[in-house]
């Protein structure tokens, strides 16, 4: 060693070679991430150790059998079928449904207002396009845990109450629509044979007539035909769609019995209606403003070639801008969706019964506080997931295919 | 084959373009469409507006709101000890103030006509409060306050530049003098933290949650980024996790389950646990912001300051954070509004902030069914933050654009 050490002539080499470890690249990399590793095993078992300490002194174990002990507590509203008698977990599914049940009909409600209310914002029309801002502007500034308040307390509960000397439902939509506190009667298909045959025939003339149109287009843009034909078929098939639509269905008005009790139609109830009110309104205003700034992201040229085509503003809108904005809004669209499904368990606060409502009951009821934040933990990040895989297979169809 | 197309004679000439009938003919009754639109948007927000305008004055008990001022911004603290709030309210108008005349004190005119109108409709809304005289008195006192010391704060930025920053410094000290007035101790009689509540204990904890959930998230941003895996798979395990979770599912774990990981004995004050949970949370969304940030900023600023020697640790924060940190202001002032936002599912968890008090306020008999009244003040009372924040963060942004 020393040999070599004297005879070498001191080069730039051996004065790398003799880098001290505290100061070398590799080394470095390395300690750091095992003190963080310790740190972390260190920090975990020092509250799994707590954590099994409290539990031996509770006299409880972590394990999930109470899963299958009588749940015991009343569920408002359900869609399938459960007593008190059921078993615990049967009460986390009938949650897990009603939550589903919230979601997704505002996962269509929220992108519909949202999507309007973003375009609405481009409008020509000044007046609708301040609507718009101020609906942005109010609802993304006041906590949605308030307006769910409103929603229940000052909109829904106030609609219900019965009129003054009269234990009737309100009529709040000339004879349509009544509410009372046990929920809102709406008008709705009737559950018949004839209107789920009327239904399936309906999305079959949605799906022919969007096979149609392209079909129609490919016609205009390869050989140059008129498309005529293929126009007044879209109308005949648009009026049979019609007729379906009104007729077919069967549609139920809700009529007041001799009680003064609505019967038919759908009945929802007031918590249901309020959760996915405020949800719907405060995420929609989140999508206006992604609509809106995917709509600014389109190039201004992109406006102004269609419009040098002669294209009408709407149709500018329709088939040149808003395909391209697309492609920006749909990935930020997939947070907005998160948002609402996380922003679904505020329904605790005013008694709907979702699955967190469940959970909580649960929790207090068996005072197994850790399994069952587990599982809400893991429900709603399985939710979470599918949502992300979904949004993210669908923006892979909307996006550019580049080779 | 050309054609030439007939000279366009038969245009009627423009009626106006300039005038108020002009612009309503542009935009709102451009055609068919646009007119039916702007006429059934003016009925229905007409309808709206009289409705809300008699009910407010005729139907509305608004003594909900008067007769619970203590209680909307204090919580149950003690009356006998408001002057504490007070001060703490003039120091906190004091600092602002001194900020404000310094950062801006190279504009010529501080108080500018937009400014004094501004000035001039805070006052006179305070001059109308329905409260006690005192009350009005003080109130007018700190905003003359603000007013004395932003002009100081010019003087004083005019004179000596460094004074600029050294404020952060004061605004850190100030914060524990602040803590010192509201909780007591040290020769004040203490008040204990389940007296807090209302406006002070909503903006008290989105305060320290904010201050406690930027650094950590902007830690977490760089272990997702860094090249050790152990760092990033471990930060990324960490935001996705919680960014998968409800917010009221982590206040719950906060308040139920903190004292079973903690040893026996330790159970941390109600508080303290809502912003343990609060500070968790945001910091996961407050380190995707970040990240955007991080990830804007071109590899050649890195490669620059390694090539000019720099160590990894004087890269990050000396080149690459301040430039990720300014291009992420709007989000993470987006996300501070959110947070501050989100202080209000602690009402659910049994800690009475504003809303909560609210909630509590309504459940006395005496204010039964007053919900649109006490909603409405809470309401405007939110909204008046969060867009001050939005603005506030508007202004920085362009105050720190540095682009061409």
């Amino acid at each position: 060693m020393e040999l070599t050490e004297t005879h070498k002539p001191m080069t730039q080499f051996s004065d790398r070679e003799k880098t001290p470890f505290w100061r070398d690249a590799r080394f470095l990399r390395i300690a750091v991430q095992a003190l963080v590793v310790i740190l972390v095993v260190v920090l975990i078992s020092v509250l799994m150790g707590n954590l099994n300490q409290s539990l031996r002194q509770q006299g409880r174990q972590f394990n999930f059998s109470f899963l299958f002990n009588e749940a015991g507590f009343n569920i408002g509203e359900s869609l399938i079928p459960y007593t008190p008698n059921d078993r615990y977990y049967w009460a986390f599914v009938v949650g897990l449904v009603n939550t589903l049940r919230l979601i997704l009909v505002g996962f269509v409600l929220t992108t519909v207002l949202g999507v309007i209310a973003g375009i609405a914002s481009f409008s020509e029309n000044w007046l609708l396009r301040k609507l718009s801002q101020v609906y942005v502007e109010l609802v993304r500034n006041i906590p949605l845990l308030l307006q769910l308040f409103i929603w229940y307390f000052g909109v829904y509960y106030t609609l219900s109450a019965p009129p003054p000397g009269t234990n009737q439902p309100n009529d709040v939509l000339f004879g349509l629509a009544f509410t009372s506190r046990r929920g809102i009667a709406i008008p709705w298909p009737a559950n018949t044979a004839t209107s789920f045959v009327s239904l399936v025939l309906l999305i079959a003339a949605l799906v022919t007539a969007v096979l149609l149109w392209r079909w129609r287009l490919k016609l205009m843009e390869e050989q140059g035909t008129s498309g005529k034909p293929q126009l007044i078929a879209m109308g005949v098939l648009g009026a049979v769609g019609l007729l379906l639509l009104v007729v077919g269905l069967g549609w139920q008005v809700p009529q007041l019995n001799q009680v003064g009790e609505p019967e038919g139609g759908l009945r929802l109830s007031l918590e249901y209606t309020a959760v996915l009110s405020a949800l719907v309104f405060y995420t929609g205003a989140f999508i206006a403003e992604i609509v809106r700034a995917g709509i600014q992201a389109v190039s201004k040229g992109q406006w102004e070639a269609a419009k040098a085509l002669g294209l009408r503003s709407g149709l500018v809108m329709q088939l040149v801008v808003f395909p391209q904005a697309l492609r920006v809004i749909i990935p930020a669209l997939n947070s907005q969706y998160m948002n609402l499904a996380k922003n679904s368990s505020l329904a605790l606060a005013i008694g709907y019964p979702d699955i967190f409502s469940s959970a909580t009951t649960a929790l207090n009821q068996s005072g197994r506080a850790v399994e069952v934040m587990t599982l809400i933990a893991i429900t709603y990040l399985v939710i979470n997931l599918v949502i992300s895989v979904l949004m993210n297979t669908l923006n892979r169809t909307v996006q550019i295919k580049e080779r | 084959m050309t054609t030439t197309l007939p000279p366009s004679s038969s245009n009627a000439p423009p009626i106006t373009q300039v005038g108020p009938i002009a612009w309503m003919r542009k935009n709102l009754f451009s055609n068919w469409l646009n007119s039916l639109l702007t006429v059934i948007i003016l009925t229905t927000l007409l309808n709206l507006l009289v409705s809300f305008l008699g009910w407010a004055t005729t139907t509305a008990q608004w003594q909900v709101v008067p007769a619970n001022w203590s209680l909307y911004f204090a919580g149950r603290y003690p009356a006998a000890q408001f002057w504490r709030l007070f001060t703490v309210l003039g120091l906190i108008a004091a600092l602002s103030g001194l900020t404000w005349g310094v950062l801006v004190r190279n504009v010529p005119k501080l108080f500018d006509r937009n400014v004094l109108i501004g000035v001039a409709i805070v006052a006179v809304i305070t001059v109308l409060l329905p409260t006690p005289l005192p009350y009005r008195l003080v109130l007018l006192g700190i905003e003359a306050l603000l007013l004395g010391s932003a002009w100081i704060g010019k003087k004083i930025g005019r004179a000596k530049p460094v004074v600029g920053q050294w404020l952060p410094f004061v605004w850190f000290l100030s914060f524990f003098v602040v803590l010192w007035l509201i909780a007591g101790g040290f020769g004040l009689p203490t008040v204990s933290t389940s007296l807090w509540g209302g406006l002070l204990l909503t903006v008290f904890m989105s305060v320290v949650s904010i201050v406690l959930c930027f650094p950590l998230g902007v830690a977490l941003a760089l272990g997702r980024q860094s090249s050790l895996p152990v760092v990033r798979w471990l930060s990324i395990l960490y935001i996705e996790i919680i960014r998968g979770i409800p917010l009221i599912a982590i206040l719950f774990i906060g308040q139920n389950m903190i004292p079973l990981f903690l040893p026996q004995g330790v159970r941390p004050d109600n508080i303290l646990r809502g912003i343990i949970g609060l500070t968790l949370f945001s910091s996961a969304y407050l380190a995707e912001n970040v990240r955007g940030g991080l990830q804007a900023i071109p590899k050649g600023q890195t490669e620059a300051a390694n090539a000019l020697g720099l160590n990894p640790l004087l890269v990050t924060s000396l080149i690459v954070l301040p430039q990720a940190l300014k291009i992420s202001i709007p989000a993470i002032v987006g996300q501070f509004i959110s947070l501050f936002q989100d202080t209000t599912l602690l009402s659910i968890v049994g800690i009475i902030d504003l809303l909560g008090i609210t909630r509590s306020i309504l459940a006395n008999p005496q204010f039964i069914g007053r919900y649109w009244e006490a909603y409405t003040f809470i309401g405007i009372i939110y909204w008046l933050f969060c867009y001050a924040m939005s603005w506030g963060s508007r202004r920085l942004e362009r105050q720190l654009n540095t682009g061409h």
